[in-house]
């Protein structure tokens, strides 16, 4: 962020000091606990407040993101595709609002951050652009020993939670969340908890493209109070934990444990226990992480004669 | 429960609203001067009340406690043109049974249905001790001549209904014809009475919502309990909007000061529009508050929903087991036409 700046000839300006909020149901809400929690950079120097979500605001995203499903997941592949689109043309429209951001956030140079972002947008138009493919690769006509037509096509799996990495602020929150929205699933993240800033632009983004409200919820705060509650929730289908590595106060067994209560899909992070890692976000993807978030839906049609 | 289902048949309702009045001659301007003369009701007080109860904070054993007295409460209905026999039993399953994965969840209080779903109702829920619930009287719009509307309540009656659910003539009502509308809650509360001298307790809505402001609220309530019934209830479901907080503190007000008045205890029954937990906790505080506690039974006081019970489940659940549940985990009740 820019420091006080002198408007012109009247002497200095009061710094607009930024309070963002939570992104659910296409809404911007204050978190219900009224709580909030200072942002700074590498150097300690104060950037923005971010909204701390609670658990109730979980449970809320979750709300949320269940009412958006049939919407989301029954619309065309097609249309998802360009709505997913819509959100990297948006993006680029804020490139250097994010540029800023990465660089405050990450601590990295302006050319590096210009970089970061730059595959960002790719990725996000990479994800967009599988949306109707997917079926053709992952789907199939079985061969069965009768008079059938076997048919296999993968579907959504429902509601997603996603614990965003913490280091990688923007490149590596598109690299989890395109592949799980672009097959039709619903998401709440959990945003990386020191560096949430280039998030909550994304929230601005998507606010103002074509996705429906509820299919992306975005929950700012302390990862390690608000994901065992979405690692237990009843009513979400898969958890990916590449966020709990290097999550504070977090162990991510802890976390597969609940999700087994009801059979979750469960992404780990890479690595080992304590010495997980965030993988390379700067290598070019493949499909291993829309995968695991489908169902393979498998119809059997007599053949005529 | 305080007192049984079946009273003795009500007093005569116009020799006793003659006596309430001080009038040798029950007339219209009689009951136009004695309702006119309530005082009239505060709206912005009124909302603010409400809003005021409905921020207190209900935690960890009395929200178990409220939850499950709501659930005890519950008038669970299903008033559709859609209704099969097969739909009308599945509720009643549900009644019996409302959360086969926690034994201990009480169970509603009744089934509302329409009368010629009264016979089926009553059948499936056998001894469970749910009682049956019919609206009678060309529900909702209440637009018949009388002897449709005794018909269909003796109908219902005989079907074996427990409590039958009537609505009022708001044109009459809203016409300033008290006295119509006064006789025909009269009549309907006559053909309640069973062939062996017991009575179906009589529900009487008044369907708030076309009712346009609280004083009219207010005489609606006073009306109907002179009339002789058992519960005054807001609303059909079918319009909009239906029970509110502030209407229901009104007629709350209104049956308070009636047992001061007479004595006697009538039920509320807020209906329509109360989907979640929090709605319905609110509304518990209210009832405690404004009436008071004796009216924090389910003889006294319900819920007119159908959603509101798989609400109050998953609250439930999310206690017992300390994880946020989800609707995979209660019985799918939503109308489905397939």
């Amino acid at each position: 962020m820019s420091p006080t700046a002198q408007s012109a000839g009247t002497g200095t300006r009061v710094d607009v000091r930024k309070t963002y909020k939570l992104y659910i149901g296409g809404k911007f809400p204050r978190s219900e606990s009224g709580r909030s929690y200072e942002v700074v950079d590498g150097r300690g120097r104060f950037l923005a407040n971010a909204a701390q979500g609670s658990r109730k605001d979980a449970r809320d995203a979750v709300v949320a993101a269940r009412g958006a499903f049939a919407g989301w997941a029954g619309a065309t592949a097609y249309n998802r595709g360009q709505v997913l689109y819509r959100v990297a043309e948006v993006m680029e429209g804020r490139r250097s609002q994010f540029v800023d951001e990465v660089r405050a956030s990450e601590g990295v140079a302006e050319r590096r951050a210009e970089t970061i972002v730059s595959q960002a947008i790719d990725r996000w138009v990479w994800y967009a652009g599988w949306t109707d493919k997917l079926a053709q690769i992952l789907g199939g006509l079985n061969p069965v020993a009768g008079p059938y037509f076997d048919i296999s096509a993968p579907e959504p799996t429902g509601v997603v939670a996603v614990l965003a990495p913490q280091r990688s602020s923007l490149l590596g929150l598109v690299s989890v969340l395109a592949p799980v929205i672009c097959s039709g699933n619903t998401a709440v993240v959990l945003t990386s908890e020191l560096r949430p800033l280039p998030a909550i632009t994304l929230s601005e983004a998507l606010a103002t493209s074509d996705v429906p409200g509820g299919v992306i919820n975005l929950i700012t705060g302390r990862t390690a109070e608000v994901a065992p509650w979405l690692a237990s929730h009843r009513d979400v289908n898969a958890i990916d934990l590449t966020g709990a590595a290097d999550a504070e106060g977090l162990k991510w067994g802890d976390l597969e444990l609940a999700a087994a209560e009801n059979l979750k899909r469960v992404v780990r992070p890479a690595g080992e226990g304590a010495d997980a890692v965030e993988p390379d976000w700067s290598r070019t993807p493949d499909l291993s992480r829309i995968t695991p978030f489908l169902e393979t839906k498998t119809v059997w049609h007599p053949k005529g004669r | 429960m305080s007192t049984p289902t079946a009273a003795v048949p009500s007093v005569d309702a116009t020799a006793r609203a003659r006596d309430l009045l001080g009038v040798s001659r029950l007339s219209n301007a009689a009951l136009t001067s004695w309702l006119h003369a309530l005082p009239g009701v505060d709206q912005v007080g009124c909302e603010a009340r409400a809003a005021g109860l409905g921020t207190r904070s209900i935690k960890t054993t009395a929200k178990a406690w409220g939850i499950d007295l709501a659930i005890s409460m519950i008038d669970l209905t299903t008033l559709e043109g859609a209704d099969t026999a097969g739909k009308v039993r599945g509720l009643c399953a549900k009644a019996i049974h409302p959360d086969p994965t926690l034994p201990d969840t009480p169970r509603p209080a009744a089934v509302c249905v329409y009368g010629d779903m009264v016979a089926t109702a009553k059948d499936a829920l056998g001894q469970s001790g749910v009682k049956v619930a019919s609206v009678a009287t060309a529900f909702p719009s209440g637009r018949a001549l009388m002897p449709v509307k005794l018909a269909d309540t003796r109908d219902a009656v005989s079907a074996g209904a427990d409590e039958i659910d009537m609505v009022i003539d708001r044109g009459a009502f809203l016409s300033g014809d008290y006295l119509t509308v006064f006789r025909e809650i009269a009549e309907v509360a006559e053909a309640c009475v069973r062939k062996d001298g017991s009575r179906a307790r009589l529900k009487v809505i008044m369907e708030t919502g076309e009712l346009v402001t609280y004083d009219n609220v207010r005489r609606a309530a006073w009306l109907s309990m002179l009339a002789g019934g058992d519960f005054i209830k807001t609303s059909t479901g079918k319009v909009s909007p239906a029970a509110t907080l502030p209407v229901t503190l009104v007629m709350l007000e209104a049956v308070r000061d009636w047992r001061d008045l007479t004595g006697e205890m009538v039920g509320v029954k807020p209906a329509g529009g109360i989907r979640t937990s929090k709605d319905a906790l609110k509304f518990l505080v209210t009832v405690s508050e404004i009436a008071g506690d004796d009216w924090l039974d389910p003889h006294w006081f319900r819920f007119g929903a159908s959603s509101l019970l798989n609400d109050l489940i998953l609250q439930r659940q999310r206690m017992a087991i300390g994880a946020y549940s989800g609707a995979d985990y209660v019985t799918d009740d939503s109308p489905s036409l397939y």
